[in-house]
């Protein structure tokens, strides 16, 4: 035992080093894993708050570009209105329960190989882990971590991404994922070498998820080929949100979340 | 005199923090390329005898870094890692004028300097982006951000260190 002792003190030096660097290195696995590190990541209170001081000097430089980008939302939407059928049939059966809840980007990062947002919303506000993000041009991503006051968005720029998508014009779907390659361009796999493509098509959500609802726009396709099975495609959308300047966003919250959850985990 | 240098790395070390998170993290330059200046409290941090608590604040900082960006544990990986092995670049780049008590960067020739900043600043990069990527059949992707995120931080913190040395301790 004194000897034990005395080793540990002659190395501490050494020891300490491999203490804290198997830490580091434990954290790291585990965030390359499964997303699991809850202290340390941005939805930290204290962390979420110095970005949400930055947040609030660097807002003003945006404002103009924020302002076009609104009253182009609230046109588009006023021509929606204008144009509705009167007798628009709605079945109430299908009718999903999907609630917005605007939210604010206090850190947005794309050039990273997974990349996370954070978002000024939190528990308070009745936001959960698994709530979808999106902007009023397309998705934006899903969410994996809240606190009382934020919430971390695991952003379509992330390697571990993975979301149900179709194309609009034939419905076949696949999922979206991300090769961390360009900060515009993600991937869709899972298409059978059989559907016929177009470049410029629409690619939306799917709706099978509880996350976000059907006919979300995600992008265009701008180039596919086949996989190394020669079976697959794998087609390039170009995406129609800036992920490089998000500002402000919206949290899909389904009201039917928790029902749609129940059953699923009987599954397994 | 010795106060004066606690109170000087303390503040480096939040000053280097919030400048890294909120500045030089979101640079981007062609893409991807940040500088990581918080390098800088390594480097300069008095070569005295107490490594210990000199290890601990460099994984300090790196893990609050790390909790910034949300990239897990990979910057306090490599801020441990060129703390432990820094007195062997000191012995290197310095040679005889290398003592544990009484070393001062400014009293250094600076060809020396360089060569002790650009090789702890290589090494940082090369374990940082080798956890980043963490897949060794992207060796080349990991050299080439090594390669060019080295070369940036190396420049900027030169930068930032001669703008300030003149108040060195």
């Amino acid at each position: 035992m004194q000897q034990l002792f005395n080793f540990f003190i002659k190395n501490k030096i050494f020891v300490l080093f491999l203490l804290l660097f198997s830490i580091a290195i434990s954290l790291t696995i585990k965030s390359h894993q499964f997303h699991r590190t809850k202290l340390l990541n941005s939805s930290n209170y204290i962390i979420g708050s110095i970005y949400g001081l930055s947040n609030s000097v660097s807002q003003y430089f945006h404002l103009v570009k924020e302002n076009k980008l609104l009253l182009e939302e609230n046109s588009k939407i006023k021509s929606q209105l204008f144009n509705q059928t009167k007798y628009s049939t709605i079945d109430p059966v299908l009718e999903q329960h999907f609630n917005l809840n605007p939210a604010i980007v206090y850190k947005n990062s794309y050039s990273l190989k997974n990349n996370y947002i954070t978002l000024n919303k939190g528990l308070k506000d009745g936001i959960n882990e698994d709530y979808g993000v999106v902007t009023s041009k397309g998705i934006v991503g899903v969410i994996d971590k809240t606190s009382s006051k934020y919430c971390r968005v695991l952003s379509i720029l992330n390697s571990n991404s993975k979301i149900n998508v179709k194309l609009k014009k034939t419905n076949h779907f696949g999922t979206l994922s991300w090769d961390s390659k360009s900060a515009g361009i993600v991937q869709l796999n899972d298409i059978q070498d059989l559907v016929k493509l177009t470049i410029g098509d629409s690619v939306t959500t799917s709706g099978f998820s509880s996350i976000f609802p059907a006919n979300i726009p995600v992008g265009t396709i701008s180039s596919y080929r086949l996989n190394d099975t020669k079976d697959l495609y794998v087609i390039d959308v170009k995406l129609f949100n800036d992920m490089t300047n998000l500002e402000h966003v919206y949290i899909i919250k389904n009201t039917d979340f928790n029902e749609i959850d129940n059953l699923n985990q009987y599954d397994e | 005199m010795m106060n004066n240098i606690v109170f000087v790395n303390i503040m480096r070390f939040f000053g280097l923090l919030t400048l890294q998170v909120l500045v030089c993290s979101n640079i981007n330059l062609i893409g991807y390329i940040n500088p990581n200046i918080y390098l800088l409290f390594i480097l300069l941090y008095p070569a005295s005898n107490n490594r210990l608590l000199f290890i601990f604040s460099s994984f300090l900082l790196g893990v609050v870094i790390d909790a910034f960006l949300d990239s897990g544990g990979t910057h306090a990986a490599a801020s441990v890692l060129i703390a432990y092995i820094r007195p062997l670049f000191l012995k290197f780049s310095f040679g005889a004028a290398y003592d544990y008590q009484s070393i001062k960067f400014s009293n250094t020739n600076f060809t020396q300097r360089y060569i002790y900043f650009l090789s702890l600043i290589l090494i940082h990069h090369f374990t940082l982006f080798s956890l980043v990527v963490f897949n060794y059949n992207k060796m080349l992707l990991i050299v080439r951000q090594t390669f060019y995120s080295s070369a940036f931080t190396f420049l900027v913190c030169l930068l930032i260190y001669s703008l300030f040395s003149s108040k060195e301790a």
